[in-house]
């Protein structure tokens, strides 16, 4: 750790395991985007990364910041907030907008719009 | 509540946002940082005339705790799925009729439904109530539904009201 040579052992294993994890549990949300089989399974896999990934690595910033200036720091929890705040808005957009596309298709895997009524 | 502090809630939530960004306590970054939310509050009023009104603390705390203990063991079914399911997935729309009529509860939900890996909020008519999900890994309808509105909607109409 050339960057960060004041982080003792015990921090230095514990904010590489975390950022490990995180990584890993975003790598495998984006296996998701290659091995689900529809678009609407596959939207689903990135959540991984937005959350749980998101999560870890924002904690591993925090055990070493924390660790490095002898003081608790922890706004990098706003990270993990605004992130789940905002993906509800693009994941409706894109999931509402493949359902106007394969209800046009004529597709049967989806709801038919005769339930609804905004849309009629 | 008055016409200067129209969402108390939300005004307190932005300066502790501003405090932690600016990580500090000093009296400047306070006034700065209450102006700003005040600021924030009275923009959103304009927007949204209906007032964010926390009636218990109690079912926010139990709720974020669920949701979080939730989100977690989600990540790793649907970790599982990915990694190892070889056969097919079965997944599909499942509709919710709600009672909670709050746009805030309805906020709320959207997101809990969203960030928790393995569902995601489609669309919801506010005319007669339904929701529409998707769920990644679907078993059985009818105890999604149950899942939804016994785990997460009495206990956010608990906290906004219905």
């Amino acid at each position: 750790m050339i960057q960060a040579p004041d982080l003792p052992v015990w921090a230095a294993l514990l904010v590489g395991l975390l950022v490990l994890a995180g990584a890993a549990v975003t790598l495998v949300g984006s296996l998701g985007l290659l091995r689900l089989r529809n678009f609407y399974q596959r939207v689903h896999a990135p959540t991984l990364g937005t959350t749980l990934g998101t999560l870890l690595i924002a904690l591993s910033s925090i055990v070493c910041f924390s660790v490095l200036r002898s003081r608790p720091v922890v706004h990098e929890l706003l990270i993990v907030v605004f992130v789940t705040l905002t993906t509800p808005v693009t994941l409706m957009l894109l999931a509402r907008a493949a359902l106007y596309r394969d209800r046009i298709a004529g597709s049967t895997d989806v709801p038919a719009a005769e339930l609804e009524p905004t849309e009629r | 509540m008055t016409r200067w502090l129209p969402n108390p809630v939300l005004t307190a939530a932005l300066l502790a946002m501003w405090l932690l960004l600016s990580q500090s306590l000093s009296p400047g970054q306070v006034l700065l940082g209450a102006i700003a939310a005040l600021l924030a509050a009275l923009g959103l009023a304009a927007l949204r005339p209906e007032p964010i009104r926390v009636l218990a603390i109690r079912p926010a705390i139990r709720l974020a705790g669920l949701v979080l203990a939730d989100i977690l063991r989600s990540n790793l079914a649907v970790g599982r799925i990915v990694l190892f399911r070889k056969r097919e997935t079965v997944s599909g729309f499942v509709r919710i009729p709600l009672d909670m009529t709050n746009i805030h509860g309805l906020t709320v939900l959207a997101c809990i439904i969203t960030a928790t890996p393995g569902t995601m909020w489609v669309r919801f008519d506010r005319a007669t109530g339904a929701l529409m999900i998707h769920v990644l890994d679907l078993v059985d309808e009818e105890s999604w539904v149950r899942l939804i509105k016994d785990r997460y909607e009495c206990l956010l109409q608990e906290i906004f009201g219905p």
